[in-house]
């Protein structure tokens, strides 16, 4: 265990991302399996099926089984690519972009063909500037290459792959605000039900998928399910990108078999603590995951269901490690701005909590915390999760909930005393 | 605003009629990137090319941080302001680039060069501290190397 590798398996060279390079490397030799030998499209979800493949976006949904709900009959089907990586702490999805576009793009058409999307999108966030160039290049290539477009690859299938570049909104990385989005409308999230799967992107039934989930499409249909399936643990399948940042001697992406140990990723792969300090917490899958306690990760490995059962998420795989000597209230505090900037307006509970709370935190963070500042922000949290139309308010509300659970005596002392335990530091 | 119609004119090739409306934000940044700043005649504009009603184009000028609709420097500096860029210094970076440039977040300096603008999270976390100057990554940011950089587009 922990040796295979699916991305990982090719020298990061300056023409990596070239459809030569990824030809060498078996690309498109799957695609070509598909539509050469006459694969149908059941054939392929069947492989996937199969791979036990789970989302790779944050939810960890199967996802053969969220193609399986794809209304039936539909004239129209689109796919849509979910680029808007924009959760604090994760960063994977421009690894793919950067080293191997040809990756997505094998993805995007093998699921295009397995669920009859004639055009297809891909969102991607606005910022990202190289990746954005890489991807329109391998496009580019892909085109000339008859990879993409019509009658690929000789067949009767025909898919455009169409490119969006986001606007800078993190909310847009929610499905059906990027939906929204591509409508040409504010990214404003949509009531569900109906779910994209029923009435998506104009009306139409419509699959959204994670980068990295496309992205595995190609390994899965060319080596087969069943050897995917063989990674990971019993009920998450194959590997996974982890990011790794904050305290740690060497932050980066990693590539690991579903169920890798933390504190082998933190203290062996990244180095250990900077400075040699002690571990004080962990964010185990992206900013909005409830923060562990050191005793928490001790035994404990990265897979969906072994963190939910300490109370969090394995979510987007980005793991945030914080050394002893961070001043927690002053961390939520970025926490708080951060949803307070990025709530998208729609619902009241979360335009005006997210608001409220960083107001809150910013005045504790200033040494000006008043008594029931706590129990305020633990009502304005409850007051806020469950009751939004997207899980942005959740998100915003859970790392308020878990940094006052885990850390309620930092933030006592901060009101009672005016001032941070850890003098306010968050570099360390 | 002709050699603009042009590029639209490109651009609907490839989006069938039907979803016409996918292209309203690629129109808004096309135009961002020729103009350097977005204004209400700009929405209308667009709006009038698309056939659709004006304030779907307003509505999603104004809602997306990245179209800027006051005008800004040359160079656009900004800094990730999130959880693991704050955890790798983004204070004492941004506290240096203000001395540097002389100028505050939010703000543009008097020659019109630069502006200093602090963002949430641009997924660059495995190598923060980090600034992008309008398209480039700036990564694994020491003050020494913002020096060079912010030197190199004096």
């Amino acid at each position: 265990m922990n040796g295979h590798r699916v991305f990982f398996t090719f020298d990061i060279t300056e023409d990596c991302h070239t459809l030569d390079a990824y030809k060498k490397r078996g690309g498109y030799e799957a695609l070509a399996k598909v539509l050469k030998d006459g694969l149908q499209p059941a054939d392929v979800q069947a492989e996937v099926a199969a791979s036990g493949l789970r989302g790779r976006g944050g939810a960890g949904f199967p996802t053969a089984t969220k193609w399986s709900f794809l209304a039936k009959n539909s004239p129209v089907y689109y796919l849509v690519c979910n680029a808007d990586e924009g959760e604090p702490g994760t960063f994977k999805d421009r690894w793919i972009f950067e080293h191997t576009p040809h990756n997505l793009i094998e993805g995007m058409v093998l699921a295009s063909y397995a669920i009859n999307s004639r055009h297809s999108f891909i969102y991607i966030r606005g910022e990202f500037d190289l990746s954005y160039k890489r991807l329109m290049t391998a496009l580019k290539e892909a085109y000339a290459a008859g990879l993409v477009g019509k009658n690929i690859m000789g067949s009767d299938f025909s898919c455009d792959i169409i490119v969006q570049q986001g606007g800078g909104a993190y909310v847009c990385g929610e499905e059906s605000s990027l939906l929204s989005s591509i409508e040409g409308k504010k990214g404003y999230p949509k009531n569900k039900p109906p779910f994209p799967a029923v009435k998506g992107l104009f009306q139409a039934p419509t699959c959204v998928n994670n980068v990295e989930t496309l992205s595995v499409l190609p390994w899965i249909l060319r080596n087969g399910g069943a050897k995917y399936a063989e990674y990971g643990t019993e009920k998450n399948k194959g590997t996974r990108l982890f990011g790794i940042s904050g305290h740690v001697k060497r932050p980066g992406m990693y590539e690991r078999e579903v169920g890798y140990p933390y504190k082998k990723m933190i203290y062996e792969d990244c180095g250990g603590i900077l400075g040699d300090k002690a571990l004080k917490a962990v964010i185990p899958g992206g900013n909005s995951t409830p923060i562990l306690k050191p005793e928490q990760i001790e035994n404990l490995t990265m897979d969906i269901e072994a963190v939910a059962a300490q109370g969090s998420m394995l979510g987007s795989g980005g793991v945030i490690v914080i050394a002893e000597g961070t001043c927690i209230p002053t961390l939520l505090q970025v926490m708080t701005r951060f949803y307070a900037h990025e709530s998208c307006g729609q619902c009241t509970p979360c335009r005006e909590g997210t608001t409220w709370m960083n107001q809150i935190v910013t005045r504790i963070a200033k040494g000006q915390g008043k008594a029931g500042d706590i129990e305020n922000l633990e009502r304005i949290a409850k007051g806020i999760m469950g009751n939004t139309v997207c899980a942005l308010g959740a998100a915003a509300a859970m790392p308020v909930q878990s940094y006052l659970k885990q850390f309620r005596h930092e933030f006592e002392y901060f009101i009672e005393h005016g001032r941070s335990m850890c003098d306010g530091r968050l570099e360390i | 605003m002709s050699c603009l119609k042009e590029q639209f004119d490109e651009l609907r090739k490839i989006y069938p009629d039907e979803i016409k409306d996918a292209m309203v934000l690629p129109l808004l940044q096309m135009t961002l990137k020729a103009k350097g700043h977005l204004v209400e005649s700009d929405a209308l504009y667009i709006a009038d090319y698309l056939e659709l009603p004006a304030m779907q184009v307003k509505e999603a000028m104004t809602w997306y941080s990245m179209l800027y609709r006051t005008p800004v420097g040359k160079h656009v500096v900004k800094v990730c302001r999130s959880v693991a860029c704050s955890l790798r210094g983004e204070q004492r970076i941004v506290a240096h680039i203000s001395k540097k440039l002389g100028i505050k977040p939010g703000e543009t300096t008097a020659d019109n060069k630069f502006t200093l603008l602090e963002v949430e999270c641009l997924a660059s976390c495995g190598t923060a501290p980090m600034m992008q100057i309008n398209d480039t990554y700036h990564e694994d940011l020491t003050e020494a190397k913002i020096d060079q950089i912010l030197e190199a587009l004096q």
